[in-house]
């Protein structure tokens, strides 16, 4: 089996380039892939009836009790025998039925061949999921060969309807067969269905009842019954052999499997019969009476297609022996005529172009060999001897009058009788309205223009038609098929004797049920017209597909009315949301929980009582920021919380911190007043009012939520910390007094790591935005840049104020004296401060040694790469700001990105090293050595990736101040020009304009 | 056990600062209530450390609880760089935010307004489609359909829909 299904899949796998090859006719050579599964199957008759049916089991995820388990036996032997036999067929038909010069051909072969092997799979797989997952193919190459004509909308619409109707009884039914194998403990349908009884009153009993209506509802979904059946009908936008196929003979065919599957173990289940036979029934007459009122002839198949398998399901479903062997009989003879009729349809549209009732006249006479082919499948339909409907359908009546006269029938057993009677009068006068409306010459309607058919068009039909008369005259080979299903039930307390297919049962009640059925149907065909107008009294009732698009419509509402609500586009709106669920959750919790305030709690460290001054400090410039309607005082007051901060980081006992942060803040406030000189000074603020209160409250409660949280979270620690060992550890494997920097380069060394990292993304991110292009690494010298003619100022009327300040600068500095800094001259005499440039070149190379000495004594005193790095990247900034851009670039001449990635490198390497060695990633080792001057050094490796941490912090500030001071700059001059494109002539000079201005004052805050 | 009160004072006015300030829709206010968050949460971790003890610079003589923690210090320090990147990122932001629509605010999304304000008609799903009888268009009724393919997909065309009570 397993080998079968590989074969049909490989063989779709391959579908377009055999059609690439041979056009149309390729569809003989996929027909023939599953006439030689049919011819197989002929072979495993034997081992399959007489050694009880044959299993192959391949593991796949053992841990998910998933295999790929399979099992022949009489059932789904018979299924697979229509499967095969039919998909070949269907195949055979395509090749006449499709021209060479549609699209898809190839897409479409393959689809279809595959599902006549997912459906192979689907009714021998004897695992739970398997079963699920050939289910679930199914659905989806229906869903693609409905919709294989893209282009019109009603397909399109028509296959996503049947997606989603059967994906969603797809979906319960997963739920159920999971249900069923954990109650079971196995995922074996075999073994499931042994212990089905034990299952139903076990202690599991309530939930395998929900399992089975809920595997019920994939069946009754994928059988089109009520109140599901609309999509049937729909899915007639697809090509007709895919209605033959899919829509008649295999695939809505599933859902009657499956309640064939599970009859044998569950049929006893409370909900079982009420499911079965009412919606059977219900489909049945719905179905029947839609198909009197359709005018194309397919519709008229579709809606008896959809009253047969509710009929189908009823009698499958019923759980009794006579019924079994009745209902498989039966989907066999609907198979057979069913596919036929379909085939005949799309003749008859492929060769005169409507479908149409009331267009179609004097077929008939065009093609009498199409009529006799369709009139033996229509006959047998309708139940006429001695044809396969009738030999199956007075079974069907066999078994339901026992079951509804019977001694031990329920009391509306009788009732269901007269149901199927009536249902099958519906068929019979449709079967009669089918043929009429296909065939009759009608008095009025022209003859429809009809091409002759080849023969191999019609072989398919024709081969069908005569099977439904072969199995009609002769239906013990079919009896003898199904018999050993039927036997399955004659183990029930109830059970009665199976009885036989067979043309002739005498006179019984049944033959009269028969006899009632043509009399009535054939009164109801002769009086159509009154019939139909009858039918037109009644109001539209409930309609299944207008209540899906209802449905549908609804959730589109809901979803825009959803998306709108929360997807406003407002980020004051997410974030208001995001932090009053942050702060409330945690707030709910500790007000439900009510616990007495932890122990320890002391409002001024004795060690350090100074803290409450720095956080009088941070407090007041919190809230100075808060208020501040300018920008840069804003940002001074943030600036102001952050020195406090390193002021409660020494008082606290943080050296490293208190140095780190303040150079830190430094930076920071530099890079504002860069980054925002040219933003307005004024802060608006328009979020007021009613908002502002809700700021207030959600920021308090954010606040003291926080604070309660820290209490009890610190209140809550019952383990010695862990950073009791540090000191111990940092000394003796790290080689270093200085315990937090040893941490950092080592005991956590992988931590620093990922953090340089982001550092580099950072200012890859910074110079990226500010240079939009490129990372801007190119380095630019001083040489060739003219005197004085950096942000020189030309905007400004001499006989201002502004204008005579600007001339004393300019005689003040206009010397060409030697200059203090490299490239102190290229800047325009107004921007030179003659003090700033002595200090810088006073103190510039004082600072980098300093962060030199900072980066290597930081293994044992305050320090470290951070720290040395940050003064380095401040010395930098000294230089920018005292020499401009160009004095910047003289400075560093190695490219921001440069350091970045040798920096990340060298840490890299420090990491990477000691594996060569023979140790572990960032081990560090302790070399010892002496030196002239210096004496004994001990050199610890971790200083190397402390290197490297200096490194990437240095080119993170070098970015900085390429990007928001250097590049900017230049923005402003309108030379590097890179935003040219972005603004126009005008209000760049205007930019220029208002920009040297407040880089002038910029300059004065920093 | 020891909780610093002090330090969670501050920690939770920087935290309502910074609240307010990131509702704020100017984007620097924005930056700078991250900026007071940050600083609210380097405080956080600092308390952990409980009394404030010796700089951890290691010494035979002491004892590991005389120090001041040095495992939130190490966090702390971490924090700080980071902060500072991330800052300066944002500046960029800010800068561009400026450069290209002259505006240090955060607008509304117009895109989601509109999504919002989107009927639920969609013509894949609701537009009326005529009833087809056939695949195979060779009639006269049905080659005019022919000429003009999307006739069949216009809705107004036909009241009849597939498969409906017909």
């Amino acid at each position: 089996m397993i080998t079968v299904l590989a074969i049909t899949f490989v063989a779709a796998t391959v579908a377009p380039l055999i059609f690439r090859k041979l056009g149309r006719n390729a569809f003989y050579a996929l027909a023939a892939v599953p006439a030689a599964a049919f011819v197989w199957l002929l072979f495993q008759y034997g081992p399959v009836y007489s050694d009880g049916g044959i299993e192959e089991v391949l593991p796949w995820i053992p841990s998910l009790k998933l295999e790929l388990a399979f099992r022949m036996d009489p059932l789904a032997w018979v299924m697979s025998l229509l499967i095969l036999g039919v998909g070949s067929l269907v195949l055979v038909y395509c090749a006449r039925y499709f021209k060479n010069k549609d699209a898809d051909l190839g897409g479409f072969g393959a689809q279809l061949l595959a599902f006549a092997g997912a459906m192979f799979g689907l009714v021998t797989s004897d695992d739970l999921l398997m079963l699920f997952i050939f289910w679930e193919l199914t659905t989806i190459l229906s869903y693609l060969l409905i919709g294989y004509a893209r282009t019109r909308l009603a397909a399109r619409r028509s296959a996503l309807q049947a997606l989603m109707v059967t994906t969603a009884g797809g979906l319960a039914m997963l739920v159920g067969l999971i249900i069923l194998g954990q109650a079971a403990g196995t995922y074996r349908i075999s073994a499931i269905l042994d212990q089905a009884g034990a299952l139903m009153t076990g202690p599991m009993a309530g939930a395998v009842t929900a399992a089975v209506v809920l595997v019920l509802a994939g069946a009754v979904t994928k059988s089109a019954l009520v109140p599901f059946h609309f999509w049937l009908p729909g899915a007639m936008a697809a090509p007709t052999p895919v209605s033959a196929y899919l829509h008649a003979a295999a695939m809505v065919k599933a859902g009657i499997y499956i309640v064939a599957r599970l009859a044998p173990g569950f049929s006893e289940s409370q909900f079982w019969l009420p499911v079965v036979l009412g919606l059977g029934l219900a489909t049945m007459l719905v179905g029947g009476y839609r198909a009197l009122r359709q005018t194309d002839i397919k519709l008229i198949l579709a809606y008896g297609t959809v009253s047969q398998l509710g009929f189908l399901t009823m009698v499958v479903g019923l759980g009794r022996p006579d019924a079994a062997l009745a209902g498989l009989g039966l989907l066999l003879a609907h198979g057979l005529f069913k596919a036929a009729l379909f085939l005949v349809v799309g003749i008859i549209d492929h060769q005169s172009g409507t479908r149409d009732i009331r267009k179609l006249s004097g077929v008939f006479r065009s093609s009498r060999a199409l009529g006799v082919v369709a009139a033996i499948a229509a006959a047998s339909m309708a139940g006429v001897p001695p044809l396969a409907g009738f030999v199956a359908k007075e079974s069907v009546f066999e078994a339901f009058v026992h079951y509804g006269t019977g001694d031990d029938a329920p009391a509306w057993g009788i009732w269901i009788l007269v149901g199927l009677v009536i249902g099958s009068i519906l068929t019979f006068a449709y079967s009669a309205r089918f043929m009429w409306g296909a065939f009759a010459t009608k008095p009025g309607v022209e003859p429809t223009p009809f091409k002759p058919i080849k023969p191999a068009f019609l072989a398919a039909p024709a081969i069908l038609s005569f099977l439904t008369i072969v199995y009609g005259l002769w239906p013990a080979p079919v009896d003898t098929w199904i018999q050993p299903y039927a036997a399955l039930f004659a183990d029930r307390p109830d059970a009665v004797d199976a009885g036989h297919l067979a043309l002739w049962h005498g006179l019984t009640p049944a033959l009269g049920l028969t006899a009632i059925t043509f009399a009535a149907g054939a009164a109801m065909f002769y009086g159509r017209n009154l019939v139909s107008r009858a039918q037109g009294l009644v109001p539209d009732w409930v309609d299944g597909d207008r209540a899906y698009q209802h449905t549908i419509g609804a959730l589109d509402d809901v979803a825009v009315w959803v998306t709108g609500r929360t997807q406003r586009g407002s980020l004051y709106f997410y974030l208001a949301v995001i932090l009053t669920v942050a702060f409330a959750v945690p707030a709910t919790a500790l007000i439900v929980a009510n616990k007495p305030l932890p122990d320890g709690i002391y409002f001024i460290d004795p060690n350090s009582p100074l803290q409450m001054v720095a956080g009088a400090g941070i407090v007041v410039g919190a809230l100075a920021a808060v208020r501040a309607n300018k920008r840069f005082l804003a940002v001074l007051m943030v600036s102001v919380t952050g020195y406090g901060i390193a002021l409660m980081f020494a008082l606290q006992g943080a050296p490293d911190l208190a140095l780190t942060q303040m150079l830190v803040e430094t930076i920071v406030l530099v890079a504002f007043v860069l980054a925002m000189r040219s933003l307005p000074a004024e802060l608006r603020d328009r979020t007021g009012g009613r908002l502002r209160v809700i700021r207030v409250i959600i920021g308090a409660a954010f606040g003291i939520t926080m604070i309660f949280v820290a209490i009890y979270a610190m209140g809550a620690r019952v383990a010695t910390p862990i950073s009791l060992d540090f000191p111990r550890l940092a000394y003796e494997g790290g080689g270093g007094l200085n315990v937090v920097n040893v941490t950092l380069v080592d005991i956590r060394a992988w931590d620093t790591f990922g953090e340089i990292s982001v550092l580099a993304i950072a200012a890859t991110g910074v110079a990226s935005l500010i240079f939009v292009r490129s990372r801007g690494d190119r380095i630019k010298t001083s040489e060739a840049v003219p005197e004085g003619s950096v942000g020189r100022r030309t905007d400004v009327d001499r006989g201002s104020r502004d204008g005579a300040t600007l001339a004393v600068a300019k005689k003040f500095t206009d010397v060409s004296r030697d200059a203090w800094l490299v490239a102190g001259r290229t800047l325009a005499p107004e921007r030179r401060s003659i003090i700033f440039e002595v200090v810088t070149r006073l103190i510039f190379h004082s600072m980098i040694v300093f962060s030199i000495y900072l980066l290597l004594a930081g293994h044992n005193l305050p320090g470290g790469g951070f720290a040395g790095g940050l003064t380095a990247g401040l010395a930098l900034t000294i230089r920018y700001l005292a020499g401009g851009r160009f004095e910047l670039s003289e400075a560093a001449t190695v490219s921001a990105g440069t350091l970045l990635g040798t920096g990340l490198a060298t840490a890299a390497a420090s990491g990477v090293v000691p594996l060569f060695l023979g140790g572990q990633v960032f081990q560090s080792a302790i070399i010892e050595f002496w030196l002239p001057v210096f004496g004994d050094v001990k050199f610890v490796t971790s200083t190397i990736f402390d290197i490297g941490v200096y490194i990437v912090v240095v080119g993170l500030a070098l970015d900085v101040l390429r990007s928001l001071g250097a590049e900017i700059d230049e923005h402003f001059e309108g030379k590097g020009a890179p935003l040219a494109e972005e603004e126009d002539a005008a209000d760049h000079s205007v930019l220029a304009g208002e920009a040297a201005e407040s880089a002038a004052s910029g300059k004065g805050t920093a | 056990m020891s909780i610093n009160l002090t330090l969670l004072i501050v920690m939770g006015v920087l935290y309502a600062c910074g609240i307010y300030l990131i509702l704020e829709r100017s984007l620097t206010r924005v930056l700078l209530g991250l900026m007071l968050l940050a600083n609210a949460t380097n405080i956080l971790i600092l308390s952990t450390g409980g009394y404030a003890g010796l700089a951890p610079l290691f010494d035979k003589e002491t004892g590991p609880d005389a120090y001041s923690d040095p495992l939130p210090q190490a966090l702390i320090l971490t924090s700080i760089v980071i902060s500072f990147a991330v800052t300066a990122f944002m500046l960029g932001i800010i800068y561009r935010t400026w450069v290209l629509a002259r505006q240090d605010e955060i607008q509304d999304d117009l895109e989601d307004v509109r999504v919002a304000k989107t009927p639920s008609f969609d013509a894949e799903d609701d537009a009326i489609v005529p009833l087809e009888t056939s695949e195979f268009a060779i009639t006269p009724s049905n080659t005019s359909d022919h000429g003009h393919p999307e006739a069949t997909e216009t809705p107004n065309t036909a009241s009849t829909q597939e498969g409906g009570s017909a």
